[in-house]
Parts: structure tokens; C-alpha cells; sequence
């Protein structure tokens, strides 16, 4: 490891812009003429719409457009769709609603796009917005999924017959039922994931800009994923032909999942911009994107696990109401089926699963990927389970999981997954030392002594990373595959541009993978960039999420290292007269090995481009490309404590400590891989402590600010005790497994268990706020 | 419409804005200082705080016609030419960022918070002082070891230029 290489803790080269103002996000985007737009959403959770009359507000100081549904369905622009197609149980394909990017007959939850409006300064556009006159027929409205599905309840969708898109199952019924008939002891709960807002600090915006004399669209916009973005706009939404179109996610202020997928925004600016023939801007407020950005979780599930007599799991029977909804935004069913119900063993050996996911239509938001993405639902199911179970069983919490530990592998559980490497025991051990989990019981004496209650509560994850092998999720129902690309250009002067399909939103990738190349050719950080986020520099890629872009980004930049490095060894065998198998590249110098025969790097590059003098046969230039389609998912995994202690008088809850301890193979930048933990970690604590996204029964969202929604504060949260105990993963030639989400998803269980320990009850809903808690110990007393 | 004359990072500069019209956006669309962020409507988040006439303000709570005739530091002033001002080089060095989007409202927050604090800090009050920003991606941990950081440098830096002048 060298000072700038794999493994070494390198302060991020991006760092530089964002600490003196210098980032460039899609809101400081300028093009020449560029106007402002806003838009008219629905104040209602489900209306017809009767009429619009856009004339006051069309005569408004300042405004330039004003533009309908109609308007943008009669230019051909298409509806949004899911790309990920499941087929319920009986063989049906899931029943989708249409969703039109400005909504045309029905609005379907309060925030549904119906007009935008463009002016030049966003105070017109405001101001004319307001002057739109829309009537509505209110229709009755449903917010809670579990309703939603009765009969007689509000349909969302014409489609969706009792709001059902689709009833889903994994795994063997008739075994799970079987092991849970001849069982020692069955543990039964049901279970509540809470609906979330995932709140990147950066609003979604969208800057879409057309150009007449070339007939070209540009559009700047807050993505994840730019490339998909222009795969789906042009594939389906009819915006432009991709050679038309170029999309570019410049400097995003965080995405959590909820800037993977294309709104409706992003399409309408685009069309906009050829309709009024100027650059539309738009930049959502903070309570818009509450209203509009995709939410996360959502479910209900009922569950039940059974032990024999020795207190092995013998079964695990899971049924989930999954929240989708007004619309089916562009992954949201894969979550709750593929990248949840997948994950039902966690770190256990269980013979028999059954998972039966129905997924419902309601007029709330659209619900979609949010860090950890059915994995947090996952882990919270099992480890919620096996809290209780161990409670029940009159064991100790860690005891129960060690004996359900599995330990060899490859393992292949009953729901698909095939896990590859891992050390369960070891995370777990980790913890507990880390935790000082013996001298918990010293701890909760003396807190009792103060009046204060205590609890401690273990959470051992496991999520599948690294999305995915492309011909598994083409089997499964995906409509993309799931690969990465990178090409790696040195140039003549030997400084390196690495092209990824990934996409840094806050991961740091300029650092990381730059550390790739410089461990490689022993050349400085400083001379190697990292290009990401054009569809114009970068060919096609498949964006960040899933914590992919160590896993499968890094490993197509190593397959195109492999290939420079092999050119660049050919090259100087042939200057140095040796054997290309004798080629050593290290320090920046290609060596001869055991000579002193040496090039510098600069100069191999440089033979390169002059090609003066290269082997017979071999093409000038010293630019190489890879695809990378991984084999298998990757496995991180890990255990997580935390330790809690509550006053009863008020019912707040403090974080007296919180331990990570994670397997994520091998590591880059450990500076970086905390630095995800640690978010995660605030990210899963809020949902356990202070995050709750609250519809009133007429789906007005009563949580749409940061006056109302609990956002996790730098007081709320304890510094964080992390470590890794890894095992490399064997499926990528870096051995690196990811890191982005495990904090998400280890670590709401833990909070809850730990809570419930204090309070001495089975459950309490998430988030577990004062008021909560307080109710909680005042019902317990009585 | 209002006039408003300011000093923005030592320069002398003057406009005319919507009466409505809040600083923040003064400095972002008037003068083009686009590292001051806007993460929200309702002065929680912080993305936007800066100093007017020495004390940390979030600009997005301040009409631009209000803060005329006010001195103003935005990130874009804090270092010293190239070199980083030691709040700036500790959220560098401790990664107290990531996305980067609310970090110069907590870099202005920071330094304010410093100043205030001659005596130093603890991480106990660094937290309760961060009550005003919101950062969704680092859980707030490296931000505080930055902060206690700047905060240990900027004292021994103080020390060293006392003794110097005795």
C-alpha cells in the first residue's frame, strides 16, 4: 500500500470545490435566456380534474409558458414506467396505472404535476402559478396500504383492481408451513417499516435546454443515474432519440436512491424548453420535494419463525403489504420483492422461507428505492424477529443468532441467494468487545439508580451489493442489465482519465478510483481524473445505487487497467528489447525486472501516440475500455450494537453508544468506507428514533418540512464506534463487497431492540419519538 | 425594487432587487456566488448561513434590502488566497463531507461557533451548536472531529502569534 494507493486513508481530491463554494450543482447551472419554472401540483389526493384555465396566469408580468397535460400528450410524450416487471402468483403481470408527467384527467396524490408554468424570475412563475385555475371533483382518498386493499376502498387505478398491482411470492410454502406446524416454539409479530423521505440536503432540479440550429436537448439534472435517464427518455418517453440528447448529472448534493429514478420534472423541462423555445429551469422547494421525491419502506408485514428444540430456526413465514404509492415510480417493484424477500435469511441457516408480497396502490407518494432499498426491511423483519424470539426463549440474543449462524460456504439459502464469503461470528465478536457487552449489566444497574432505563439491542445484517449479473435480474424481471463500464485514457504526457459509468453523489469516486490507477502505475493521485455524469464524455452506464460502484464500477475500471497495462507492457518490451512476460510497472517507471532497464511511465505513453517505434502490427494510442457484468451479488455484513438509555419521566431516548462493526472485503479508502457507515448509521437511527412520513386520512402529507419531519441533528447522534472485520468477497477481482447502505440497514433493529429491552415490552412502532416512549411506559404501568 | 449596496468578501458591491428578494438568492443569481446553498423554505437546514458584519446568519431569514450597508464573508471569501482557512483544511483532512451540498453553511456555522468559543470546544456543545444545520450524509461525526479539530489549530494558532507580538 502506498501512500496515495489501495488501502490508504486519501483525503478526497473533490474536497477541494465543495469547501470553498466552488461545487457546480444543477441549481448554478446559467444558460443564456434561461427562465424559470414552476410547478402546479395537486392539493388533493385524488380528484378528477374538470377543468383548466391557464389564461389569467398566461398573462402574468414575466411569464413565457404555460403549459398543460393536454398539451404534452398530443406532442407524443409517453407515460413513465416501472422497469422491472413481476408477475404475481397466478402468473399475471403486475397490474400498472398510467402515469402521465403532468397529470391529465385524475390527480392521484397531493403533489401530482399538473401545470408548469415559466417566467422569467421563479417570484413570477410563483406568482403565476397561483393565478392557474384548476377544478377538481374530490374523490374519496387512501393513504394506508392495509386498507387499501379491502373492498370497496378508493381505486387508485382503473388497472389495479382493489388497488392490488400485484400478489408475489418466494419460496416453499407448503415446507414453511410444515416447519411451522411440527415446531418447538413459534415466534409470531407483526411488523412495521415506516414510510421515510430520504431528504438529500440537495432539492431535485432539472435544467432542460433545447437547441433549435442543432436540434439537440441538454439536461442537467439531479440523477443518479444520467445514462438510464437518457435511456428511458428516449426509449419510452418519446423526449428525443439518444444521439439528440445529453444528459448531465454535474455535482449532486446526495441521492440516498431518490435521485435514481426520472420524474416527471426532468421530461416536462425538456419538452418545455422546445415548446417555449427557451433554457427551463427548474429547482424543487424543500416541501415539493416532500411532496414529490420518491419515499422509502412502507410495509406491514405479518411474520412468523420457528424453532426446534434446540433452538434452531426451523421456518420463516413472512407476509408484507408493501406501499406503492399513486404510481409505479421506476424500481419500486423490484423492492419489495427482489431485494427484499431475497434477503429473508440474513446471516441464518433456514431450511424452509415463504415470502408473500402484495404490493398496493394508495394516494400517497410514490414509494421506490431509499438506502438499503428491501434489504432495511429485510433485516428489520429477521432481527426484530430474533430479538423477540430470544426474549421468548429465555436466551441470550447473541446465543440464539450464533447457533443459527451460517458458517460455511458458499451457501445457498432457499431464497435464491447464494452467499459467497463472510464470518458472521466475527462481526459479532467484534461488536461485543467493542460494546463492552459484559458490562452492560453493571451499566443498566447503575442507570436504574438514576431513575433512567436501559437497554441494549443487537442487529447481525446482511444485504446483497454489488447490482447485480445482468441475465439474473434479465430473469427476474429487470429490464436493464445491471454491468458497469470504464474506460481508462493515458494520455500522451501519461496523466490518466478514468471514464466510469458510476456516478459520485458524496461517495467520494474521484479519490477511490483514482486510488485504483495509482496503485496500478505508481503514478501520482494528482495526475489521474475521474470523469463521471455526461452522457457526452462517458458512453453508457448504469449509475450508483446498491452500493455497486465498488463492486461492479471499480471492477470494469480494473478490467481496463488490465488491458493498459498489458498494451503499456508490450509497448516497452519492444523500446527495452525484453521479455514482455519480465515488463514490472511500478513507481511511476516501467522496469525490466532484475536489470536496471527502465522507462518512465510518461515515456511509454508517449511511444504510444508518436508510434515511432511499436511492435509490428499494434495500433497507435494507449486508451482501453471494459464492460463488467459481475457473476454473483456480493454479501457485506456485520453486526451492529446499540446501547440506549431513556428517561422515564420524558421518554427520551439517548444513544449512550453505537458499534459497527462490518465485513465489507477488501477496502480502498477506509477514510471513506466510515465515513458511509456513519451516515448510514444517522440515516437508520432517524427512521428508528425521529423520521416518519405522516398522511392524514385525506392523504394531505402532515410531515412536508423540516418544521414537521424529524431530520436526524448533529445532538441527536453519538460519535460512532466502527471496525471492519472483513472477508474478501471472491466474485471481483478487488475482493471489495460495498458499503454505501449497510449503515441503513443494520441499524434500526438495533435501536428498537435496544429500546424495547429498556421498556421491557415486545414493540413499539418506529419512529420511537418522546412522545412514543412516553406513551409506551405510562400504557406498561397500567 | 430595492438598492442594495453590500461588501461581499471585500468587495464593494451594489444592485437593484426585488423588495422581496432574500440575500441568499442575491448572492446566488446578483453576484453569482453560487456555494451558498438553499436546502429548504423554512430556515432549518443551514445549507445558506454566512457572516453579515461578523456573526453567522442564514441568508435565506435576511432580505438582500435588509442586509444593506453590511459587511458579508460567503465560502467563497474564507480562505486566505490559496491557502484554506483552517476550518476549511480540517474538513478536508477529517472528511467532515460528502455531497458536499450543506457544507458551507456548516463551514460559516463552524467558524462563527469558533469565534465565539475562544475558551475551545467540546463535542457536547459543537452538537448543540450545530442545531441550525442539517447534513444527510456524514451523521454529523466527522463533521464534529473537523470542527474540535479547527478549533485545536485555530487556539494554537492564536497562542503562537500572542507570543509573537510579546
Amino acid at each position: 500500500m502506498g501512500i496515495e494507493g489501495v488501502g490508504a486513508r486519501v483525503a478526497r481530491k473533490e474536497d477541494k470545490r465543495f469547501i470553498t463554494g466552488g461545487g457546480r450543482y444543477v441549481d448554478d447551472m446559467v444558460v443564456p435566456g434561461m427562465k424559470h419554472a414552476v410547478f402546479v401540483r395537486s392539493p388533493h389526493a385524488h380528484a378528477q380534474i374538470k377543468k383548466i384555465d391557464v389564461k389569467k396566469a398566461q398573462a402574468m408580468p414575466g411569464v413565457v409558458g404555460v403549459l398543460t397535460g393536454k398539451e404534452l400528450k398530443a406532442d407524443g410524450i409517453g407515460n413513465l414506467i416501472c422497469g422491472w416487471m413481476i408477475h404475481s402468483k397466478d402468473g399475471t403481470p403486475m397490474k400498472m396505472g398510467a402515469w402521465s408527467p403532468l397529470a391529465v384527467d385524475k390527480v392521484r396524490y397531493v403533489g401530482d404535476a399538473v401545470v408548469i408554468v415559466i417566467a422569467d424570475t421563479k417570484g413570477q412563475a410563483r406568482d403565476a402559478a397561483e393565478a392557474v385555475e384548476i377544478t377538481y371533483k374530490e374523490l374519496k382518498a387512501v393513504v394506508d396500504a392495509t386498507k387499501a386493499i379491502q373492498p370497496g376502498a378508493p381505486q387508485v387505478h382503473a388497472e389495479a383492481e382493489n388497488n392490488l398491482i400485484f400478489d408475489w411470492e418466494l419460496g416453499d410454502g407448503k415446507a414453511t408451513d410444515a416447519a411451522i406446524r411440527s415446531a418447538a416454539h413459534v415466534t409470531r409479530m407483526k411488523i412495521v417499516n415506516n414510510r421515510l423521505v430520504p431528504n438529500a440536503m440537495e432539492p431535485r432540479a432539472a435544467l432542460g435546454h433545447y437547441d433549435k440550429a442543432e436540434d439537440h436537448y441538454t439536461c442537467w439534472t439531479t440523477s443518479q443515474n444520467p445514462h438510464v435517464a437518457r435511456l428511458v427518455m428516449s426509449a419510452f418517453y418519446n423526449v428525443a432519440p439518444e444521439n439528440k440528447l445529453r444528459v448531465i448529472a454535474p455535482d449532486v448534493g446526495g441521492g440516498f436512491g431518490s435521485k435514481i429514478y426520472i420524474y416527471p420534472e426532468e421530461i416536462v423541462c425538456l419538452w418545455a424548453s422546445k415548446k417555449t423555445g427557451v433554457p427551463v429551469k427548474w429547482v424543487a422547494d424543500r416541501t415539493e420535494s416532500f411532496l414529490s421525491d420518491a419515499h422509502g419502506r412502507d410495509h406491514v408485514s405479518t411474520v412468523e419463525m420457528a424453532f426446534d428444540t434446540d433452538n434452531r430456526i426451523t421456518g420463516l413465514k413472512v407476509d408484507t403489504i408493501a406501499n406503492l404509492g399513486a404510481y409505479m415510480s421506476l424500481f419500486s417493484s423490484c423492492v419489495p420483492t427482489y431485494l427484499y424477500a431475497t434477503l429473508l435469511s440474513g446471516q441464518y441457516n433456514i431450511p424452509a422461507i415463504h415470502a408473500n408480497v402484495r404490493a398496493v396502490y394508495t394516494n400517497t407518494a410514490p414509494v421506490d428505492a431509499y438506502r438499503g432499498a428491501g434489504r432495511p426491511e429485510a433485516t428489520y423483519v429477521l432481527e426484530r424477529m430474533m430479538e423477540t424470539a430470544a426474549r421468548e426463549l429465555g436466551v441470550s440474543p447473541a446465543e440464539l443468532r450464533r447457533r443459527n449462524f451460517i458458517t460455511s460456504f458458499p451457501h445457498q439459502t432457499p431464497v435464491i441467494m447464494a452467499y459467497d464469503a463472510g464470518d458472521y461470528n466475527a462481526s459479532l465478536d467484534a461488536a461485543m468487545k467493542a460494546a463492552d457487552y459484559a458490562g452492560f449489566t453493571k451499566r443498566r444497574a447503575d442507570a436504574a439508580k438514576q431513575g433512567r432505563l436501559r437497554g441494549i439491542g443487537m442487529s447481525c445484517y446482511i444485504e446483497a451489493c454489488g447490482l447485480a449479473p445482468s441475465s439474473a435480474v434479465g430473469s427476474l424481471g429487470a429490464g436493464v442489465g445491471l454491468w458497469e463500464s470504464a474506460e481508462v485514457r493515458v494520455n500522451a504526457v501519461g496523466t490518466i482519465e478514468v471514464l466510469t459509468g458510476s456516478h459520485s453523489h458524496g461517495q467520494g469516486h474521484e479519490t477511490t478510483f483514482a486510488q485504483l490507477v495509482t496503485q496500478r502505475f505508481g503514478v501520482p493521485i494528482d495526475s489521474v481524473s475521474i470523469v463521471h455524469g455526461d452522457t457526452d464524455k462517458v458512453q453508457m452506464g448504469m449509475g450508483t445505487y446498491g452500493s455497486r460502484s465498488g463492486a461492479v464500477g471499480m471492477s470494469a475500471i480494473v478490467k481496463a487497467l488490465d488491458k493498459v497495462e498489458a498494451k503499456a507492457k508490450k509497448i516497452a518490451a519492444h523500446l527495452l528489447e525484453a521479455d514482455e512476460g519480465d515488463i514490472v510497472i511500478e513507481n511511476g517507471e516501467v522496469k525490466v525486472a532484475g536489470t536496471d532497464k527502465s522507462l518512465p511511465w510518461f515515456q511509454v505513453a508517449l511511444a504510444a501516440y508518436t508510434a515511432h517505434n511499436l511492435p509490428a502490427g499494434m495500433e497507435p494510442g494507449l486508451k482501453e475500455t471494459a464492460f463488467y457484468d459481475p457473476s454473483n451479488f456480493t454479501f457485506p455484513a456485520g453486526c451492529y450494537i446499540c446501547e440506549v438509555e431513556i428517561d422515564p419521566e420524558t421518554g427520551l431516548t439517548e444513544i449512550i453508544q453505537f458499534v459497527a462493526a462490518d465485513d465489507f472485503g477488501n477496502i480502498i479508502n477506509p477514510m471513506i468506507v466510515e465515513g458511509q457507515v456513519h451516515g448510514g448509521i444517522a440515516q437508520g437511527v432517524g427512521q428508528a428514533l425521529l423520521e416518519g412520513a405522516h398522511y392524514d386520512s385525506s392523504g394531505q402529507l402532515l410531515t412536508a418540512s423540516y418544521m414537521d419531519y424529524t431530520m436526524p441533528r448533529a445532538g441527536d447522534l453519538p460519535s460512532f464506534k466502527v471496525s471492519t472485520s472483513n472477508t474478501p468477497c471472491p466474485g471481483n477481482p478487488l475482493g471489495v463487497k460495498g458499503c454505501g447502505e449497510a449503515g441503513a440497514i443494520g441499524s434500526p433493529p438495533a435501536v428498537i431492540n435496544a429500546i424495547t429491552d429498556a421498556l421491557g415490552v415486545v414493540d413499539i412502532p418506529m419512529p420511537a419519538s418522546p412522545a412514543t416512549v412516553w406513551a409506551t411506559i405510562r400504557a406498561t404501568k397500567h | 425594487m430595492s438598492d442594495v449596496s453590500l461588501t461581499v468578501n471585500g468587495k464593494r458591491v451594489s444592485g437593484s432587487a426585488e423588495d422581496r428578494t432574500l440575500l441568499v438568492h442575491f448572492l446566488r443569481e446578483h453576484l453569482g456566488l453560487t456555494g451558498t446553498h438553499v436546502g429548504c423554505d423554512t430556515s432549518q437546514c443551514g445549507a445558506c448561513v454566512v457572516h453579515v458584519d461578523g456573526r453567522a446568519v442564514k441568508s435565506c431569514t435576511m432580505l438582500a434590502a435588509q442586509a444593506s450597508g453590511s459587511t458579508i464573508v460567503t465560502i467563497e471569501g474564507l480562505a486566505d488566497g490559496a491557502e484554506l482557512h483552517p476550518v476549511q483544511a480540517a474538513f478536508k483532512e477529517h472528511h467532515g463531507l460528502q455531497c458536499g451540498f450543506c457544507t458551507p453553511g456548516m463551514i460559516m456555522t463552524a467558524t462563527d461557533m469558533i469565534a465565539r468559543h475562544p475558551e475551545g470546544l467540546d463535542e457536547a456543545t459543537v452538537r448543540a451548536e450545530l442545531e441550525g444545520n442539517i447534513c444527510r450524509c456524514t451523521g454529523y461525526h466527522n463533521i464534529v472531529k473537523a470542527i474540535l479539530a479547527a478549533s485545536e489549530t485555530m487556539a494554537k494558532g492564536a497562542k503562537g502569534k500572542a507570543r509573537q507580538a510579546a
